[in-house]
C-alpha cells in the first residue's frame, strides 16, 4: 500500500484533532471524578456512541470481516444475538443498580453488594486483562501496518532502517493514547471515541458501496455465493449443517445469553461509558442508543468479508518471511481472511479516499486501546490502590495516581506487545485464562442484583468454582481437527466439538451454570446481609425508576422494545 | 458537557471533506478506474462537508 501526500495529510489531520481534544479538555479535568468518571456530565448520545466505539477495536473490524468471509451473514449473530438483547437488558434492568449505587466502577459495585474478596478477585483479573488487551491491540496494529508496507516508503525516503518500523508503530500509538488520556482522562477518551465513530462510518460506508456495486449488488452476491453464507439462519438446525459448527440452541444460550450478557452487562470497559452519563435516565438510555448503530454495523464490518470473497480478492496465506503458501491437511491453499478489509481498501480506494480508509482503521485501533486504558486506570486507582494501598488521601493525590496509572498501564501494554511478538503461545494461554475468569461473572451479577439472599461467600465460591469449571471443561474437550494443548483437551479428551466456536460457547454455558448453582447453594447456608444495607443495590430493595414523566421516546423500555423489534426484522429479512 | 463535541468533530470532517473534494478536483481522473469510474474523492468529500455543516450548526446553536 503506497500512500500519497494527500493520504498522509488526512492521517495528520486526524492525529492533530485527537491530541487537540485532549489538550482542550485538560483545563476541565481538575478532580478525580473529572478524570475517572468524566465528571458524570456526559449527554446520553455521547455515552452511547462511545459505548460502541470502545468495543469497536480494529481486531473487531478485521476479525468480523474475516469471519464474514468464512461463515457469511451468520457472523451478524455476534451483533443481533450476541449484543443487542444484552444491551437492552443492561439499559432497562441493570443500569439502575450501577448508576444508582454509590459505586464508581463495576468491581466497586461487587464490594458494596457482596464483600471485599469478591471485589478483589474481579478488580485484579480485570486490570490484568485490560493491560493485556491493549497490548495485543498495539501488536496487531503494528503487524498490520508492517504487512501493508504503509511505512516502507517514508522510511526509505528518510534513509531509516526498516527494522525500526515495528518499534515506531508501537511507540507512536502508545504516545498518542498516553497524551490524550493523561490530559483529559475519561472525557478525552470518550470524546475521541465519538470522533472515531464518525470516522469509521465515513471510511467504511463508501468502501462497502463500491464493493457491492462492483459485485453487481446484493442479489448478484447472493447468487454467486453458497446459500449458507448469505442467509443468517440457514443450516442452524444442527451443528453439522452450518459453517460455524453450532446449532441454534448453542447460539442462543452460549452466545446470546452467557457470553453476550457476560460481556455487555458486566465488563467495566463498556459499562464505564454509561456510568459517565449526566443522569440516571441518560445512563439507562446509553446502551439503548448504542444498540441502534450496533444493529446496522454488520453492513459495515461483516459485509466487506462477503464482498471480498465474492469478488475473489482474498489472497492466500503465506508463511511469514517466505513466499510459500500455507496449505491445509488436504493440500489445498488456505486463504488469509484477515486481509479482507485491507485488500478492499487497496482495490477500491484511489489516493485520497485511501487515506481516509486507513485513518478509519487507525481510529478503530486507537479507540479499542484507549477504552482499555481508561478502564484500567480507574480500576487500579479506586479498586486496588485506594482499597488496599492507601485508603485516605486527598482527591488531588488520587488524580495524580490515575495519571501515573495511565503511564504505567500503557508501559505494561507496550511490554505485552513485545511479548506477543516473541511468544504467540503465551498470549493464547493468557487469553484462555481470562476467558475462564470471565465466563461465570454474569451469574454473580444476576444473582447479586435480583436475589437479595445471595451472600458474599456465595458469590466468591461461585466465581472460583465457575472459573474452575470453565478450565475443566476446556481441558476435557477438543474441537474437531485440533491437537490437544492450548485448543483444549490438555487433561484428557472426553468429548469432541465440531468447531472451536462450539467449544467456546459450551465452555461458557458450563461455567455459568456451575457458578449459578454454587452461588445459590453457598448463599443458602451462609448469613445474608440486612435488608437496609442492600438498598439501591438489589432489585427488590430499590425504588423503581419513574419513567412516566419522560417523553415516550426517552423511556428505556420503549426504546428497548423498538430496538428488539428492529433486530427481529433484520433476522427475518436475512433469514 | 464542558465542550460541545460536535464542534471539533464538525471541524475535522469539514477539513477532511475539503481536502478530499479539493484533491478530487485537481487529481488526474485515471486514478478512478479503481473506484469504478466514480470520482469518489469529490463525491465523498462533498458528503463529509455537508455532514460537518450539520454538526457545526447543531453544536453552535446550543453554544449560543
Amino acid at each position: 500500500m503506497t500512500l500519497g501526500a494527500v493520504d498522509w495529510l488526512l492521517i495528520f489531520v486526524y492525529f492533530a484533532f485527537l491530541l487537540g481534544v485532549g489538550a482542550a479538555l485538560k483545563r476541565y479535568t481538575t478532580t478525580s471524578a473529572d478524570f475517572f468518571q468524566a465528571g458524570r456530565a456526559m449527554p446520553a448520545w455521547v455515552c452511547g456512541l462511545a459505548f460502541i466505539s470502545a468495543n469497536l477495536g480494529a481486531q473487531e473490524i478485521i476479525g468480523m470481516a474475516a469471519s464474514g468471509a468464512k461463515y457469511g451473514i451468520a457472523t451478524s449473530h455476534f451483533y443481533w444475538i450476541g449484543a443487542i438483547p444484552a444491551m437492552v437488558f443492561l439499559g432497562v434492568f441493570m443500569m439502575p443498580f450501577y448508576y444508582g449505587s454509590r459505586a464508581r466502577s463495576v468491581p466497586e459495585y461487587l464490594r458494596l453488594r457482596f464483600d471485599e474478596k469478591t471485589r478483589a478477585f474481579n478488580a485484579v483479573s480485570f486490570a490484568l486483562m485490560t493491560v493485556f488487551s491493549s497490548g495485543i491491540s498495539m501488536y496487531a496494529m503494528a503487524k498490520l501496518l508492517m504487512m501493508l508496507r504503509v511505512l516502507d516508503g517514508p522510511f526509505q525516503r528518510l534513509g531509516l532502517d526498516p527494522a525500526y518500523i515495528f518499534h515506531t508503530c508501537i511507540a507512536a500509538s502508545a504516545v498518542i493514547v498516553l497524551v490524550y488520556i493523561f490530559l483529559g482522562g475519561l472525557s478525552s477518551a470518550m470524546y475521541n471515541e465519538v470522533l472515531q465513530f464518525f470516522l469509521i462510518v465515513a471510511g467504511f460506508a463508501p468502501l462497502v458501496y463500491l464493493g457491492l456495486r462492483d459485485a453487481g449488488g446484493w442479489s448478484a452476491l447472493q447468487q454467486k455465493l453458497p446459500a449458507t453464507l448469505t442467509h443468517s439462519w440457514r443450516g442452524f438446525g444442527s451443528a453439522q449443517t452450518n459453517p460455524m459448527g453450532v446449532d441454534a440452541f448453542g447460539v442462543a444460550m452460549g452466545l446470546g445469553f452467557v457470553l453476550s450478557f457476560g460481556y455487555w452487562c458486566t465488563d467495566f470497559l463498556v459499562v464505564q461509558r454509561a456510568m459517565a452519563a449526566h443522569s440516571m435516565a441518560a445512563a439507562r438510555r446509553t446502551p439503548l442508543i448504542a444498540a441502534f448503530p450496533k444493529m446496522l454495523f454488520p453492513m459495515l464490518v461483516v459485509l466487506p468479508g462477503l464482498i471480498a470473497l465474492s469478488n475473489n480478492l482474498i489472497p492466500f496465506k503465506v508463511i511469514e518471511g517466505t513466499q510459500q503458501v500455507v496449505r491445509d491437511s488436504l493440500g489445498s491453499p488456505v486463504r488469509d481472511f484477515d486481509l479482507a478489509v485491507p485488500v478492499l481498501l487497496v482495490r477500491y480506494f484511489p489516493a485520497g479516499m485511501l487515506g481516509l480508509g486507513l485513518t478509519a482503521l487507525l481510529a478503530s485501533f486507537m479507540s479499542g486501546m484507549a477504552g482499555n486504558v481508561t478502564a484500567f486506570n480507574t480500576v487500579w486507582t479506586y479498586d486496588i490502590y485506594q482499597a488496599y494501598i492507601r485508603r485516605t488521601a486527598s482527591d488531588a493525590h488520587y488524580l495524580w495516581v490515575g495519571r501515573m496509572a495511565t503511564v504505567f498501564g500503557i508501559a505494561a501494554s507496550v511490554a505485552t506487545a513485545y511479548v506477543a511478538a516473541q511468544f504467540n503461545n503465551i498470549m493464547d494461554v493468557l487469553q484462555l485464562v481470562f476467558a475462564f475468569v470471565n465466563a461465570p461473572l454474569l451469574a454473580t451479577f444476576l444473582l447479586g442484583m435480583f436475589w437479595k439472599r445471595a451472600t458474599g461467600h456465595g458469590a466468591f465460591a461461585g466465581l472460583v468454582s465457575g472459573t474452575a469449571a470453565a478450565a475443566l471443561h476446556h481441558g476435557l474437550t477438543l474441537p474437531a481437527g485440533a491437537a490437544a494443548g492450548v485448543k483444549g483437551g490438555w487433561i484428557a479428551v472426553v468429548h469432541s466439538y465440531p468447531s472451536e466456536m462450539a467449544q467456546n460457547f459450551w465452555t461458557a454455558i458450563d461455567a455459568w451454570t456451575v457458578c449459578f448453582a454454587v452461588t445459590i447453594a453457598v448463599s443458602l447456608v451462609t448469613t445474608p446481609r440486612a435488608d437496609r444495607e442492600l438498598e439501591g443495590l438489589v432489585h427488590a430493595l430499590t425504588a423503581k425508576p419513574r419513567d412516566e414523566r419522560l417523553a415516550w421516546y426517552l423511556r428505556p423500555a420503549t426504546l428497548g422494545a423498538i430496538v428488539l423489534a428492529a433486530t427481529l426484522l433484520l433476522n427475518v429479512v436475512f433469514f | 458537557m464542558p465542550l460541545d463535541i460536535r464542534i471539533p468533530i464538525g471541524l475535522m470532517l469539514a477539513i477532511m471533506g475539503l481536502i478530499l473534494a479539493g484533491y478530487g478536483l485537481i487529481a488526474d481522473s485515471s486514478i478512478y478506474t479503481r473506484s469504478l469510474g466514480l470520482n469518489i474523492n469529490l463525491i465523498w468529500g462533498g458528503v463529509l462537508v455537508v455532514t460537518s455543516a450539520l454538526l457545526l450548526a447543531l453544536g453552535l446553536r446550543r453554544a449560543r
